[in-house]
């Protein structure tokens, strides 16, 4: 069993004070084990970007604690972390070929300029950065995160503006830089299909914390998709989300044992599914599988 | 450098077919077809992820599967390796094999019975099932 990269417990964060206060994370506890590549989903203003803010140790939680890459304080591993948060900073003045010399000049030691330059290479390298499209700028700081050869890659929503031959083609090199240097890699995104294949490991958060986590095929085959008469009890399992329409039951199930396949036509749910159903069931109990719990708790959680 | 792979793989998100099992069957595929040998080389989890952007366990899990039945090998350092084919399929689907023959005489029997492109599908697939039942779990 390979090592935690990031561990959070207890983790919260409120931005302002007392009366326009608004609080971003609450209690949100996980485990991301070492080269994964995870999936960050949830609804707009679920916190996914201020996690990925916090472990790129560039704010501090106002409680809990976040530890990554076995720092307790990841703004002192930030060299060995690569973030590329949503509005993409960099220096408007500067053009393609400087920011790339920067990149070097600024990551001593660690810098691949053979990857930043064959990631970059499409765009026009005399062309200053804020004549660029988002999509070209999405392209240099993905050159840049690269370049810094990261043992963990933060990306905030990184595919959002690309065009769909970009998108593969730098979802591909990302998969093959985890393929080859064992790089963990956390997207986030609203957009599940887009991560779906690529995603070997899901954090679904809502509402502050954390709903399902843990390896994705885990998650998925803890539950099941069913359809059968209604009236009929769908006990001991838990049940999601359910629908009746006229003699005809169809619900989202978490498993409680083997479901009666005589009784219920079964299925195992695609992830979109399983999300959209806990989307709009913000009662369902949350699941964390056991590689996704945090330490100290790990021994109060029942294996799902 | 080594060799280029022998084949490579198509990654259908929507078929609803687990991503492994695609590359599982695409393997056997072109095992049947005589489209990959003894020998050849399976392209990398590397080569794989890049071209179709999945995850490379995805990859590591179709070719363990691969290895358990005995169709392929690992070798440390090299890559991974076809060890041997599959069923005698290759002859039987040339296009002049005796039995693809006569089951092309049997479709058009079916056709001019009347019989859709879909019903022939699943009467094909029913007399399969029954026929293979038990042969093997998997």
């Amino acid at each position: 069993m390979t090592g935690a990269v990031i561990e959070a417990r207890g983790l919260a964060m409120t931005y302002g004070r007392r009366g326009g206060a608004r609080t971003a994370l609450d209690g949100c506890s996980f485990r991301l084990p070492a080269e994964h590549v995870c999936a960050l989903v949830g609804p707009n203003g679920a916190g996914k970007s201020t996690l990925l803010n916090l472990a790129a140790g560039l704010a501090r939680p106002s409680a809990g604690s976040l530890a990554v890459l076995g720092s307790a304080d990841p703004s002192a591993v930030r060299d060995r972390i690569a973030y590329v948060p949503q509005d993409k900073p960099l220096y408007p003045q500067l053009t393609v070929a400087d920011t790339l010399w920067a990149g070097g000049e600024l990551n001593p030691g660690r810098w691949d300029a053979g990857i930043a330059g064959r990631i970059a290479g499409p765009l026009p390298q005399g062309a200053r950065v804020r004549t660029l499209s988002g999509g070209q700028r999405t392209r240099l700081a993905l050159a840049l995160a690269l370049g810094k050869r990261p043992e963990l890659m933060l990306l905030d929503e990184p595919m959002a503006d690309l065009d769909p031959l970009a998108r593969h083609e730098l979802m591909g090199v990302l998969m093959a830089e985890t393929a080859e240097h064992g790089t963990t890699i956390v997207m986030s995104s609203h957009i599940l299909t887009e991560l779906e294949g690529a995603c070997d490991f899901l954090l679904f958060v809502d509402g502050g914390r954390v709903r399902l986590g843990g390896e994705a095929e885990d998650i998925v085959s803890a539950h099941a998709l069913v359809t059968g008469q209604a009236g009929r009890d769908l006990a001991p399992h838990t049940v999601v989300e359910s629908r009746t329409t006229g003699r005809q039951l169809t619900a989202l199930l978490r498993k409680e044992g083997p479901v009666d396949e005589s009784l219920w036509a079964t299925k195992e749910p695609s992830l979109e599914e399983l999300l959209l159903a806990h989307l709009r069931s913000p009662d369902a109990p949350p699941l964390l599988t056991p590689g996704a719990v945090a330490g100290t708790v790990r021994e109060a959680v029942v294996s799902a | 450098m080594a060799e280029s792979a022998a084949v490579e793989f198509r990654i259908d998100r929507r078929s609803g077919v687990a991503t492994y099992l695609q590359i599982v069957q695409q393997t056997k595929q072109a095992l049947r077809l005589g489209v990959l040998e003894p020998g050849d080389r399976l392209p990398t989890a590397r080569e794989v992820v890049e071209a179709t952007a999945i995850n490379p366990n995805t990859v590591l899990k179709a070719y363990r599967e691969l290895e358990r039945e005995g169709l392929v090998e690992a070798r440390r350092g090299l890559g991974t390796f076809v060890r041997r084919t599959l069923g005698t399929a290759a002859e039987a689907s040339a296009s002049d094999s005796p039995l693809r023959t006569e089951l092309a005489d049997w479709a058009r029997r079916a056709r001019s019975a009347g019989l859709e492109k879909d019903d022939v599908s699943a009467l094909f697939t029913a007399v399969i099932d029954s026929t293979y039942k038990g042969d093997q779990d998997r």
